[in-house]
């Protein structure tokens, strides 16, 4: 009798269903819930259905129809676009990220000296940074113009310039040259990554007699090998995407994308042609897209590998 | 060691300490000059256009800098030859749409993320870090199918509310470190005197984070109104175009010769909100891309 009634009150006082534990896990859910239904209906949802198009002839109009590796074997076997477009692609991605690079950290490092009037030289870097759109482009086609601005001053020191975009052998180049004006926010995170670099590492390293030269060999570089290989990894995934700079500069310079000849025909300008031009093969689209997706993911995760080795980590 | 010895040392601990002295003075004025001419090719370009954007037509490729004579009427000519302020209209709807979508969603999931406790909550951030690394046309067909089965195609909403939903990794990221730096304290304090987190998060924690707000405003409203992929596969009539479709618009309309000088003056006029936005807002791209890019 006892227990029971010293049972009785226990019972009649219930918790209450929202603890503040529990009403904080739903009001967290509750205030990440745009992101999560966005991710669901405008990520997972369309990758997954992206994955299954890639299987299936799919024009939008007519249902998909199931044609099984169709679309991979056209892509890997019969298609010069698919070939010429890939190669485009990793040229751009193998000579702009080392120029990107090697510029970028020159320039920080010149920025982060001492000397007067760095403020402004700062601003004046990143300036062209935050200008991306067409207007931007349009402004490059007209210095890179084969009589254009760039050209005459090469004219000035003796160098007779290329025709940049009309010339199939430069055009590519011309995007490059384009890319360095696009150096600001590379430059940035280096300087935040050369301020976090002790000075008295290079005291040291100067006591012991080390010239400027060895200072950047073994001091800068080690320590900045992590900020080097942030920026070589993502430089890497958004070159392999260039899309708006090729896109607009064809159809400035020459009439077709991919102008002139082909050579400027990325792999994300062959993926727009294919899904939004002519018969708008959409399953075939996404077959290029989860190639190009996979090879992003092979490239990352052989450089994340590599960097392993020569990425210097302090603990 | 003798006096002689110490005299020895002291003077050629002068001399080193002068050797450095002109050394770091040369490297210096190197330095300098570099920079200034690095400079002086960086806003080249800006000066270019402005010049060739008030040459007549038939000087357009004279390599002179300052026009003659100054062609002004070239900027009212551009923007009437299209129906530019059409476009200028519907580039500052979408960007204030989607700018004001992304600030308020990333802003209430960074809250979560960084401010409440939730079970699950470590793995779906890290899911939020991989999605920066899937690329755009992975997802971009099934959405364009998604939205043309909504009937949303060639209206500006599959380029606004999408920004509702999060507004990008990017952003969710960049507030999520800034708001885990405001002291948890203020929170408790505010739950203590009965305040709901909606609550909390209006009215403490936004208006500290102005910084960080200012940041992802600025890029969220670049991104909108430079954004030139989406309006270009959502938007197909010509009176729903943004500014920068309008823009394409000069090489076609010039009869396959490009209308340099009208395109320069567009251009300029296009940019002109972003260099405004820019030098009203420069430090907070600095912090922006230093609070997200570091130790990566």
């Amino acid at each position: 009798m006892a227990e029971v009634s010293a049972a009785r009150p226990m019972r009649e006082y219930k918790r209450p269903f929202l603890t503040p534990w529990r009403r904080e896990a739903l009001t967290g859910y509750a205030f990440a819930m745009p992101w999560i239904f966005g991710f669901l209906t405008l990520t997972l949802g369309p990758m997954l259905f992206s994955l299954y198009a890639s299987f299936t002839s799919y024009n939008i109009t007519t249902p998909p129809r199931w044609i099984g590796l169709g679309n991979y074997s056209f892509i890997f076997l019969q298609d010069p676009r698919f070939r010429i477009s890939l190669y485009n692609t990793v040229y751009y991605v193998i000579v702009k990220t080392p120029v990107v690079i090697i510029v970028s950290l020159a320039l920080a490092m010149l920025l982060n000296m001492n000397l007067p009037g760095q403020r402004i030289f700062r601003t004046i870097y990143y300036l062209p940074t935050v200008i991306t759109g067409v207007a931007a482009i349009f402004l490059w086609v007209w210095i890179l113009n084969p009589e254009g601005l760039l050209n005459r001053g090469l004219g000035l020191l003796g160098i007779r310039g290329p025709n940049w975009f009309y010339d199939p052998a430069w055009a590519k180049g011309g995007l490059v040259v384009m890319g360095l004006w696009y150096i600001g926010g590379p430059i940035l995170i280096f300087l935040a990554g050369l301020n976090g670099i002790p000075s008295h590492l290079y005291e040291a390293a100067e006591i012991d007699g080390a010239g400027t030269w060895a200072r950047f060999w073994n001091v800068t570089i080690p320590l900045l090998s992590p900020t080097i290989f942030y920026l070589v990894v993502t430089n890497i995934i958004g070159a392999f995407q260039v899309f708006n700079s090729a896109y607009v500069v064809s159809q400035t310079a020459g009439t077709n994308p991919g102008d002139p000849a082909q050579s400027l025909l990325f792999y994300e300008v062959y993926l727009f042609i294919r899904a939004f031009k002519g018969s708008m093969e959409m399953g075939f689209a996404c077959a290029l897209a989860w190639i190009l997706f996979v090879i992003i993911m092979i490239v990352t995760g052989i450089q994340l590998w590599l960097g392993s080795r020569w990425v210097y980590y302090e603990s | 060691m003798g006096v002689a010895g110490r005299w020895h040392i002291a003077r050629s601990m002068v001399s080193w300490y002068r050797g450095k002295h002109v050394q770091k003075a040369i490297k210096d004025v190197l330095a300098f000059t570099i920079l200034t001419l690095g400079a002086i090719l960086f806003v080249a370009p800006f000066f270019w256009m402005l010049s060739s954007a008030l040459k007549l037509p038939q000087h357009v490729f004279s390599p002179n800098w300052i026009p003659n004579p100054v062609a002004w009427n070239n900027f009212p000519d551009a923007l009437t030859s299209v129906p530019f302020h059409i476009y200028f209209k519907n580039s500052a709807i979408i960007a204030v749409a989607s700018t004001a979508g992304t600030v308020l969603s990333a802003s209430l999931v960074a809250y979560s993320f960084a401010r409440l406790r939730w079970p699950g909550r470590d793995t779906w951030f890290a899911i939020i870090l991989a999605t920066m690394m899937l690329p755009g046309v992975v997802t971009m067909i099934p959405t364009y199918i998604l939205f043309s089965r909504l009937h949303w195609v060639n209206t500006f909403l599959p380029l606004t509310v999408p920004a509702f939903f999060g507004g990008g990794a990017f952003n969710i990221f960049l507030l999520r470190q800034f708001f885990r730096t405001i002291p948890m304290e203020l929170s408790e304090a505010a739950r203590i005197d009965g305040a709901s987190e909606l609550r909390i998060w209006w009215q403490i924690i936004m208006p500290l984070a102005q910084p960080a707000l200012a940041t992802v405003i600025i890029f969220a409203f670049n991104g909108a109104w430079q954004d030139y992929m989406g309006p270009l596969i959502y938007l197909s009539s010509e009176d729903r175009y943004t500014l920068q479709l309008g823009l394409t618009m000069f090489k076609a309309g010039g009869g396959g010769i490009p209308m340099w000088h009208w395109m320069m003056a567009a251009s300029l006029v296009v940019m002109l909100p972003v260099l405004v936005v820019f030098f009203v807002g420069q430090k907070y791209f600095v912090e922006g891309v230093t609070l997200t890019g570091i130790k990566g």
